[in-house]
């Protein structure tokens, strides 16, 4: 079940839209805001709000990368892979966080504390190494920093 | 000879954004002002088509042109929709983001201008969702632009009205395509289109629709202000206007520079990044991002601009530079170039999403040490397929530049990784 809340976020959404298909993509969005992440019932409810299949929904969902399918840990990782990152220490600062947090892309820690994912190119070049830490950008990573920032996450 | 930085000059230092106060201050919105009041929709696209602003997303189309499309008069199709392109994606680009976060009033004053050229009813700033400081500026500066009245229905007392909505992507570069922008605003995967029919004929919705970069967009309100001949002389080159210049890798000052287009390579890179850290040398660049052919040292004489970058065998593209350095592998390099390309092909056209694959896989086995002769001769096949003609969009051809370039200007060392069977850069 949808809660209230976000029932009236999507209903928000849909005053922007002349069609209830152009919210599909911003109700997932809503779903993942208030859980984390947007699990089958919800891809199933939001369905039937918007007349919408959950292949559909899904079809959209896979391809979206900032949608999230399965659960994700308290703090979500997003470390830039781009080219100018990787000219700048992209792999050194990759390892050190995958040693520090035990886990690889796409994989979330035991405790549930962090999920860790690749990144296109998030605009900061000038600062790379970059990573984007619970929607906030990091740049000039090194290993120090990555810990100071992981430890703030404690 | 002080340098004009029209797009630059009134973002505050302290990294905050211009308010609404602030920008009226700096003579915001005294174009849109003037251009609801004083002249016709017909007269602003002239100035435009006049100016010689040419797409700053990296295409380079010129913006007048592809208005001068839009159908116009009581019998077009409406509502007419016209859209910011926000998607800043492109590796090594972090032009957009400066703009937006630093005066955000500039693009919507911009987005309103082409909205009026237009005679557009609904806008939207079509923005990624990573860019989370730039969304919470624009969408203040959205509310102040409404409150005062220079949004939504007659505009600063004209007849002339428009909605603007702030859209929030769900992430993928394809979103920066311009029709793969359009399914995706649509609530569909961000494919692309064919064309024709062209966006401006019938677009989002199947109805007119214009798309344009940030940059080009926030040149707009200075065009009007100043007019066409005032754009023209700001340039270095026949390609009018300033630029705003980028540099990322391993030089000394890493930044960004509004200067005057057709600046030459070489002045960017030695004045204003301040040339290599000590220690190492320069091996080529990407002029304009992931997508553009690399330039070598012969060609830091080049101005750059759409026109003389293009006639040295790139692209100006967006006009932000990756250097690549003489201890960073260039076949490393296009790997993890190509590894984006693959990942970000939508699956739409067969040369993209197997070509793409394909060269990935090529290339990581050749960093790895298990290259095979006759490699390069595959790799060589595949940019020709990924060329221009063979797929809907611009991703495939975009992807063959860096590609083709790289094994063009760094052969040895491609053959190199195959005869050594491995990679002899220090990582």
């Amino acid at each position: 079940m949808l809660t209230a809340e976000e029932r009236q976020d999507i209903e928000a959404e849909m005053a922007l839209y002349p069609t209830k298909e152009a919210v599909r993509i911003g109700a997932m969005k809503i779903v993942q805001r208030h859980r984390g992440w947007v699990c089958d019932e919800s891809i199933r409810d939001i369905g039937e709000m918007l007349s919408a299949s959950p292949a559909d929904l899904d079809s959209l969902a896979t391809f979206y990368n900032l949608i999230f399918r399965k659960p994700v840990g308290r703090h979500v990782i997003m470390l830039c892979d781009s080219v100018s990152c990787w000219i700048m220490g992209y792999e050194r600062v990759r390892e050190h966080l995958v040693g520090h947090l035990g886990i690889g892309f796409g994989e979330t820690t035991p405790d549930h504390r962090f999920t860790l994912l690749p990144i296109v190119c998030l605009g900061a070049c000038e600062q790379a190494p970059a990573m984007i830490l619970d929607n906030n950008l990091h740049g000039n990573l090194d290993p120090a920093k990555i810990d100071s920032l992981l430890e703030e996450c404690r | 000879m002080t340098i004009e930085k029209p797009l630059t000059k009134d973002i505050p230092a302290d990294g905050q954004a211009l308010d609404l106060a602030g920008y009226e201050r700096a003579g915001g919105y005294q174009a849109l002002r003037n251009a609801v009041g004083n002249m016709t929709p017909q007269q602003v696209q002239e100035e435009v088509k006049n100016s010689g602003l040419r797409g700053r997303g990296g295409a380079g189309f010129p913006t007048g042109v592809k208005w001068s499309f839009t159908p116009m008069g009581s019998d077009a199709p409406r509502p007419k929709y016209v859209i910011a392109n926000a998607d800043e994606m492109e590796p090594g680009t972090f032009k957009d983001r400066f703009l937006m976060e630093g005066n955000p009033h500039q693009l919507i004053e911009g987005l309103i201008l082409a909205g009026y050229a237009n005679q557009s009813d609904v806008a939207y700033i079509f923005i990624r969702g990573e860019y989370k400081l730039s969304q919470e500026r624009l969408a203040r500066a959205l509310a102040e632009a409404y409150a005062a009245g220079y949004l939504g229905k007659n505009i600063l007392s004209s007849a002339y009205g428009l909605e603007m909505y702030l859209h929030i992507s769900a992430g993928r570069y394809m979103c920066g395509e311009e029709t793969g922008l359009l399914n995706a605003l649509e609530g569909k995967r961000a494919n692309p289109r064919a064309k024709p029919p062209y966006p401006q004929v019938s677009g989002l919705w199947g109805k007119p629709t214009i798309v344009n970069n940030v940059e080009t967009l926030a040149n707009v309100p200075h065009i009007v202000a100043k007019g066409a001949a005032w754009f023209q002389g700001l340039s270095r080159t026949k390609d009018a206007g300033t630029k705003l210049y980028g540099a990322s890798g391993k030089v000394k000052r890493p930044g960004l520079w509004e200067l005057p287009m057709g600046t030459p390579l070489r002045e960017l890179l030695e004045e204003h990044a301040g040339g290599m850290r000590d220690g190492l040398h320069f091996r080529g660049l990407l002029p304009g991002g992931a997508s553009t052919d690399f330039l070598l040292e012969q060609h830091f004489d080049v101005p750059m601009d759409f026109t003389e970058v293009e006639k040295a065998g790139s692209r100006l593209g967006t006009g932000t530079m990756v250097i690549l350095d003489d201890r960073t592998c260039p076949v490393g390099m296009t790997s993890n170039l190509i590894h984006f390309f693959a990942r970000e092909s939508c699956g739409w056209c067969t040369p993209c999403w197997s070509g793409l694959n394909w060269a990935e896989r090529i290339l990581k086995a050749m960093e790895d040490g298990a290259g095979k002769p006759g490699d390069l001769e595959k790799l060589e096949f595949q940019t020709k397929f990924l060329g221009t003609g063979h797929t809907f969009c611009a991703l495939a051809p975009g992807a063959a530049e860096p590609l083709q370039s790289a094994l063009k200007y760094f052969r040895e060392d491609f053959e190199r990784h195959i005869r050594e069977q491995r990679c002899s850069f220090q990582k």
